[in-house]
């Protein structure tokens, strides 16, 4: 029986595992309480093994990675984005971390799943034969997710500093982490983010500096986040982008991500989609 | 002699003021002699006792209202009270009556701080106590255990011991929020006057190892460090030296500003990753208030700590109705549960414990 759902449906479950993480934690907060650190978790993993079978499925059938469309990408990267939180999660527990996830996973996964022309169509054998330029996109992805979740401690820090100047602890306030856990593991993640791009982009030049006609705007934009990032992640070691600034710079680096993301994939040529990843009705 | 054997007896701090209530403490080897006594009473099953600075209370499971009477009279004697005094601030429960108070006691709902913790640790203490001199049975065993069940029920399911509620654990409490950890925090005192001496106790009861006390007589700052397990520094160096901390309690009595703007920002341009925290407890203000609006600096002054001290213990009053509804519950489960065990052990008329 569940042999015979396709790959939408388990990402659909999915995602309304997401979604019930983020209902359950809202409706916490608005009791005044804390959201269970552990309830969250285990509606996140369970959504996460979920959209595993999912793409799992998705990538069997295009015999590839499952990114041959915006609907793939946006899967993918909120897919990346909770296996990083599975991990440094169990840090954060009790923390609203688990909660900013949820939400992100289940807007990024509902979006995508609601609009079918992002799964209308979909590129075959979009990395050709070659498996590095497949890692390249894969990476990519990832560190795309990665940047999510360093967008939501960036977001975590900036409530959790305005908490402290305006000198509002109380409600819901009081379940962030401390300003200071939140800024060491924001410079973490901009630097495991920063080094998969950096893999994912060397791999890609190499690609690319064989066929220089493939080499796009928008994949120049990529680069050119590529440097953003690392430009944040030097002045911040450097002690140039503190505080505010820095978590500001890196909203407005992830909204760029995003962007640039979109121009990329809509940069390719559509082909027609295998029948096995075809859209269910 | 019905269920009601099961009783709870003694005097709190609703009932006695403290002058009283000194007279009443008991010492260790009074307590132990005490118990001495209370195990020849004739009638009495089980008993134990609950000694804090707060109350003293003794639970008992009893063949005859006359056993609970002369467990007072054994008290009186011994503290040299007048019995007649003592009814005067007598508690006085039985039956699921004295279940339920022993509930809301380890539940910190009956302490002096509401929802405060140390209360718990106190009443499974007593019963460890008690226990190890054999002065319980099936009743007040199975009494405390499940009381300490419902008392854990209590705290985690509602929000009775969520936030400080004195302003020297605020403190702590917002260093905790800027730093995560204090094991790792550089804590400078400034003035080593009582208030700064209690926040300092508060910050290592936390974890916060580095500690140093600086005041204007240096003989005083290492007096003070001695007591605190500190180090002490000369007063004239504090804001040359203020990058080195990351806390700053400022207690002292002095009439100005002793840390000024240019001092603070000179200190966090030295350590501009790292936030720094002043904690002003001084009347009149020892920090600059322009402090607060530099990046990375937190500023909060006597008045922020009790605003939030205040709002806390609001909070907590705001959770009493819920925390009293599931007592009243976990208790009376627990009565049904306990009942024909003290009715067969009151109507057993054996020789006491």
């Amino acid at each position: 029986m569940l042999s015979d759902l396709s790959d939408r449906s388990w990402l659909w479950a999915a995602a309304g595992f997401y979604l019930a993480g983020f209902v359950l934690g809202t409706f916490s907060l608005l009791r005044g309480g804390r959201p269970s650190g552990t309830a969250n978790y285990a509606l996140i993993a369970a959504g996460y093994a979920l959209q595993l079978v999912g793409l799992g499925l998705r990538g069997r059938a295009v015999g590839g990675c499952p990114l041959g469309n915006t609907f793939e990408v946006f899967q993918f990267t909120a897919w990346s984005a909770i296996s990083l939180y599975l991990i440094i999660g169990v840090t954060f527990r009790t923390s609203l971390l688990g909660y900013f996830t949820s939400c992100l996973a289940a807007v990024l996964t509902l979006v995508s799943l609601a609009i079918p022309a992002w799964d209308a169509t979909r590129r075959a054998h979009i990395f050709g034969s070659n498996t590095w330029i497949e890692f390249h996109a894969a990476l990519a992805v990832f560190s795309y997710g990665v940047f999510a979740l360093l967008a939501l401690t960036s977001l975590m820090f900036l409530l959790r500093h305005y908490s402290l100047k305006s000198k509002r602890l109380g409600g819901w306030f009081s379940f962030l982490p401390s300003i200071l856990d939140l800024d060491h593991i924001s410079v973490r993640l901009l630097g495991a983010g920063l080094a998969l791009l950096t893999v994912s982009l060397a791999v890609g030049s190499v690609y690319w500096l064989r066929d220089m006609a493939s080499v796009t705007v928008s994949k120049l934009l990529t680069f050119v986040l590529w440097a953003a990032y690392a430009t944040a992640l030097g002045l911040r070691l450097r002690g140039a982008l503190l505080s505010k600034r820095f978590a500001w710079t890196c909203l407005v680096l992830f909204a760029a991500a995003l962007i640039s993301l979109g121009l990329v994939d809509a940069n390719r040529h559509p082909n027609p989609p295998p029948l096995a990843a075809v859209v269910q009705p | 002699m019905s269920a009601d054997g099961l009783f709870v007896i003694g005097t709190t701090h609703h009932r006695a003021p403290l002058a009283v209530r000194e007279k009443l403490s008991l010492s260790a080897e009074g307590a132990s002699a005490l118990h001495a006594e209370l195990a020849t009473i004739a009638g009495l099953r089980e008993f134990a006792v609950l000694s804090t600075c707060n109350r003293i209370e003794f639970y008992g499971v009893a063949a005859n209202a006359d056993a609970a009477t002369r467990v007072t009279a054994a008290f009186c004697t011994r503290q040299q009270f007048d019995a007649a005094e003592f009814e005067k601030i007598r508690l006085s429960l039985r039956g699921r009556e004295a279940v339920r108070h022993l509930l809301e006691v380890a539940a910190g709902l009956d302490s002096q701080m509401l929802g405060e913790t140390e209360i718990f640790g106190q009443v499974k203490e007593a019963y460890a106590t008690a226990q190890t001199r054999g002065s319980t049975g099936p009743v007040l065993n199975r009494v405390f255990q499940k009381g300490f069940q419902a008392a854990k029920h209590v705290r985690t399911n509602t929000a009775i011991t969520a936030g400080q509620v004195s302003v020297a654990n605020v403190a702590v409490e917002l260093a905790l929020t800027i730093f995560g950890s204090l094991a790792a925090a550089r804590i400078l005192l400034l003035g080593a006057g009582e208030i700064g001496e209690k926040t300092a106790k508060a910050f290592q009861s936390r974890g916060a190892a580095a500690l140093t006390v600086a005041s204007r007589t240096l003989e005083r700052a290492m007096e003070l460090a001695t007591t605190l397990g500190a180090s002490a520094m000369p007063f004239d160096q504090h804001e040359t030296r203020l990058a080195e901390f990351d806390v700053v309690v400022c207690a002292t009595s002095a009439p100005g500003t002793v840390v000024s703007l240019a001092a603070a920002d000179a200190a966090i341009r030295k350590r501009p990753a790292r936030p720094l925290f002043f904690i002003d407890l001084a009347l009149p203000r020892d920090v600059d208030a322009a402090a607060a609006e530099l990046q990375n600096v937190f500023l909060y002054n006597l008045d922020d700590l009790a605003k939030i001290a205040e709002e806390n213990r609001a909070a907590r009053e705001a959770e009493i109705t819920k925390c009293r509804a599931i007592v009243t519950e976990k208790a009376e489960a627990l009565w049904r549960q306990v009942e024909p065990q003290v009715a067969a052990l009151a109507n057993n008329h054996t020789a006491p414990v």
